[in-house]
């Protein structure tokens, strides 16, 4: 009956029906993984600066503590996820594009588990200040869950700005992943739980969730759990299409409205926050738990019992896999994330962290290696089925020949990086590493650019700096003499004289000259 | 353990350039068949002789270029211009003539320009309009479809017609060819006769030519099936013909005795096989969904105005070839409207 009176569901351009894989990890439970022996937590997980370790090697820790403190604004707080001692703190391989080590703090549990003291929980948060409460999630290094791993606390920050709607995003439209499914048929009311507070402290009055379609049990679970406290939350649920999931693909879905481009969902009055981020907010302010583990999805025909696992933050893949019974002979690829916009590991020696939902071990079927590259032949296929409207073979031919203006001018930074087009691409053309490389150009430029103007600003300043002093000094020398000259006026019948002197001397010699140049000088008065 | 890396998407779909090229060939097939079944086997000779002059000529220019041949030839694209190339060529052309038109097709408007997907003009188009200029007499003398003459050419004499040049009826080459059916209106119009009056010619079927309207249809067949494959797109195709359709039937109906009906001009000349198979070519089409409508539609608009006022009787492969110049510039002002864009704000 609900679904009768919900609201329209919108269709966003382009996209992907592609399969979802799911049912490879979809029907497992939840499982709680062993103590690993080791656990690597990178200073880094999140958008911003990193974090600022505040422990030394060998300091004990419990679980629970803080062990590195948000650097500024945009940083986030990180916790021991369980007891023990921190053995090193130093570069680690971790799970990023660039393959490149960064900090970690290591440390080795002890086994015990034995927590540290814990903020009060805020059982009563309806009547709590939102920004009390964005203490509270930014005390317990609360960050956004879905892949974006922005800090919540700034995320939710929407001092001075109208808020309406709070968008809860469980579309999951990536192939393979389940670990927000399993969350939701698990524990559905920890997640409205913490939509409730979520919509509290961003003061919106409604909240819509988005689901696609191909989750039933999820859908059931949802609409169980709100059974009864129905409080102007609603389940919508969309057709499944890649990437409905997309922040602004889904608010468009959900409500019609386009976030503008380069905009945030707050210039139209909406905040979106993924269902595992509502979980661990819902911990966070009724528990006073910090955020020390997720659920990992850990799937592919790579590997032997796909499932989803609850796991610490830092455990490293290999302990994961290990637990899944292990890699099958087919394995090829290391995917973290998902299929489509996830990257692949070098090593499986890298930790979770708090934005790991999900790590492929494909098969060579399916993830095959990419086919040579052949010519874009303008088929416009790409154009077909790109959300952001855009014209890829455009942005492609630009960024190949590095002309970085057009390439803006065709809204390059539009590109959410989705890759429908170089999935649909005949020439099998790696659409979106073009992308990825202007946009890095462009900011590398930027940053060149703006490191030009500020050396220039300092030029002209230091140049100015010079012609004042300049100045100050003609001025100050300028003052002296006129000092120095109001000093000698006593002096001055001296000077007079002296002048007076000198003037007759030079009459003088001014009439010497006059009578050796005459042949027969007459005697002149005067002239003796 | 230590794994390969790659850049997502991971995934990859079954689309394939040589996929593409190899259905747009597959659907030309109903259209070569009925050209073969009207005008005999003077086509598949053609064919033969683009196919082999495009392969020798792609790989005389690959080796000089340094490139990989295999990817070349196995893309099928150049295999592709032979073959659209062949289809719009007389039957009994010279030899030499197809051999030119050909390597110019493959080597100057094709290759030099760096190959797939760097050439700005159609290759078929570009050696189609040389022949066209150089050799106008062979270029417009086409066969009379065996419906007409009675006359079958047979692979035999198609043979000793485009080698050795030798008539393959008794009396001459004029016994078996005419001019194209629009040519042939041209002439007459131009005689003052009036277009009731040419109609009752025996040359003429239910739209266009005898025969041709027929090649003309099997065309389209295969033009739907493009379409119902997602080979091509709906707009370029429903462009060209709906403008020319609109602009033949406005004229059509200010004075039916000298303009020809707007179906006429549908089923004449190389319409369908210029909307479905050439003005469809992506590399120099349009690439923004409403430019390759504008581009469509200006096709068929260039194609009224030089059939009707300019010097040649037929007009697909100019009014291509012109577009293709235009085709940057229409893109350039009709970038679609970016997801979020503010109101007004068209990307120009």
């Amino acid at each position: 009956m609900a679904a009768d009176l919900a609201p329209p569901i919108w269709d966003f351009h382009g996209g992907l029906h592609i399969p979802d894989h799911k049912a490879l990890s979809a029907h497992r439970p939840i499982m709680e993984t062993t103590l690993p022996s080791r656990l690597q937590l990178p200073l880094q997980q999140h958008i911003g600066k990193p974090a600022e370790p505040i422990v030394k090697v060998g300091d004990p820790v419990l679980k629970g503590q803080l062990i590195a403190r948000a650097s500024n604004y945009v940083s986030a707080n990180l916790h021991a996820p369980t007891s023990g001692k921190v053995i090193e703190i130093a570069e680690r391989p971790i799970a990023h594009p660039s393959g490149l080590p960064a900090p970690c703090i290591v440390i080795e549990p002890d086994g015990e588990e034995r927590w540290a003291e814990l903020p009060e929980p805020i059982p009563n948060w309806a009547e709590t200040d939102p920004a009390d409460l964005r203490e509270r999630l930014r005390r317990t290094g609360i960050v956004g869950l879905g892949g974006a791993v922005f800090p919540t606390s700034v995320k939710t920050n929407v001092t001075g700005r109208a808020v309406d709607t709070l968008i809860i995003n469980a579309a999951e439209c990536e192939p393979y992943i389940t670990c927000d499914d399993r969350l939701l048929r698990e524990q559905a009311e920890k997640v409205f739980e913490g939509a409730r507070i979520l919509r509290h402290i961003v003061g919106a009055s409604r909240i819509l969730v988005g689901i696609e379609d191909n989750k039933p049990e999820a859908i059931a679970s949802l609409r169980n759990a709100l059974r009864g406290g129905n409080d102007d939350i609603e389940i919508l649920v969309i057709p499944t299409k890649y990437p409905s999931g997309g922040e602004k693909q889904l608010i468009y879905l959900l409500t019609g409205v386009e976030v503008p481009s380069q905009g945030l969902p707050l210039d139209v009055g909406m905040v979106c926050q993924n269902v595992a981020t509502a979980a661990s907010v819902a911990d966070a302010v009724l528990h006073g738990q910090p955020l020390i583990s997720r659920i990992v999805t850990i799937t592919g025909l790579g590997v032997n019992h796909p499932g989803n696992l609850h796991a610490l933050i830092g455990t490293p893949v290999a302990e994961l896999i290990a637990q899944c019974a292990g890699y099958t002979s087919q394995i090829h690829k290391l995917i973290v994330g998902g299929p489509m916009m996830g990257f692949s590991l070098h090593s499986d020696t890298v930790p979770v962290t708090k934005g790991s939902n999900c790590f492929i071990a494909a098969t060579i079927e399916e993830a095959p290696d990419p086919p040579p590259a052949n010519t874009c032949i303008r088929c416009g296929e790409c154009v077909k089925v790109c959300p952001a409207h855009l014209l890829p073979q455009q942005l492609y031919w630009y960024a190949r020949a590095r002309d970085f203006e057009q390439a803006q001018d065709h809204h390059l930074f539009d590109c959410i990086e989705c890759g429908c087009c170089a999935y649909v691409c005949p020439a099998h053309i790696p659409l979106v590493h073009y992308y990825r490389f202007a946009k890095t150009e462009i900011w590398a430029s930027e940053r060149e650019h703006q490191k030009a103007e500020h050396a220039r600003r300092r030029h002209e300043f230091r140049e100015a700096r010079i012609k004042r002093l300049e100045a100050e000094r003609k001025a100050r020398l300028r003052k002296k003499k006129e000092a120095l000259e109001k000093k000698s006026t006593g002096t001055t019948s001296k000077d007079l004289k002296k002048a007076a002197i000198e003037a007759a001397m030079k009459r003088v010699a001014a009439k010497k000259a006059a009578q050796q140049g005459q042949a027969a000088p007459p005697p002149r008065e005067g002239d003796n | 353990m230590e794994f390969p890396v790659a850049g997502s998407p991971h995934l990859s779909g079954q689309n394939d350039v040589q996929r593409i090229m190899a259905q747009v060939m597959l659907a030309l097939l109903p259209g070569i068949a009925a050209l073969w079944w009207y005008f005999g086997w003077g086509v598949i000779v053609n064919l033969g002789l683009t196919s082999l002059t495009a392969v020798v000529c792609e790989w005389l220019v690959i080796r000089l270029r340094g490139r990989d041949l295999r990817p070349v030839i196995t893309d099928l694209s150049g295999l592709l211009t032979a073959w659209l190339l062949a289809v719009a060529l007389p039957p009994l052309l010279p030899w030499w003539q197809t051999v030119i038109g050909t390597a110019f097709a493959i080597v100057i408007a094709k290759q030099l320009f760096g190959g797939l997907g760097q050439n700005p003009f159609n290759p078929a188009m570009a050696g189609y309009a040389l022949l066209l200029v150089s050799f106008p007499a062979n270029m417009t003398q086409w066969l009379e479809p065996s419906v007409l003459s009675g006359h079958l050419v047979s692979l035999n004499e198609a043979w000793q017609a485009i080698f050795p040049g030798i008539p393959p009826h008794p009396q001459g080459w004029d016994a078996i060819t005419s001019a194209t059916p629009l040519d042939h209106l041209r002439t007459e119009l131009s005689r003052d006769h009036m277009i009731s009056e040419i109609r009752r010619e025996p040359l003429w079927g239910d739209f266009g030519g005898k025969g041709w309207e027929s090649v003309g249809t099997w065309y389209l067949i295969g033009g739907l099936f493009l379409l119902w494959r997602g080979v091509i797109g709906w707009r370029i195709p429903a462009g060209m013909l709906g403008s020319l359709f609109v602009t033949a039937g406005i004229f059509w109906l200010i004075d039916p005795e000298i303009h020809p009906s707007p179906l006429l001009h549908l089923f004449s000349g190389a319409t369908l096989l210029g909307a479905f198979f050439i003005a469809t070519d992506p590399v120099t089409a349009s690439t923004t969904p409403r430019g390759r409508l504008i581009y469509g539609a200006l096709i068929g608009v260039l194609v009224y105005v030089i059939r009707t006022w300019g010097g040649y009787p037929d007009a697909v492969a100019f009014s291509v070839l012109l577009m293709n110049m235009a085709a940057p510039t229409i893109d350039h002002y009709t970038q679609p409207r970016v997801f979020g864009a503010r109101e007004g704000d068209d990307g120009l």
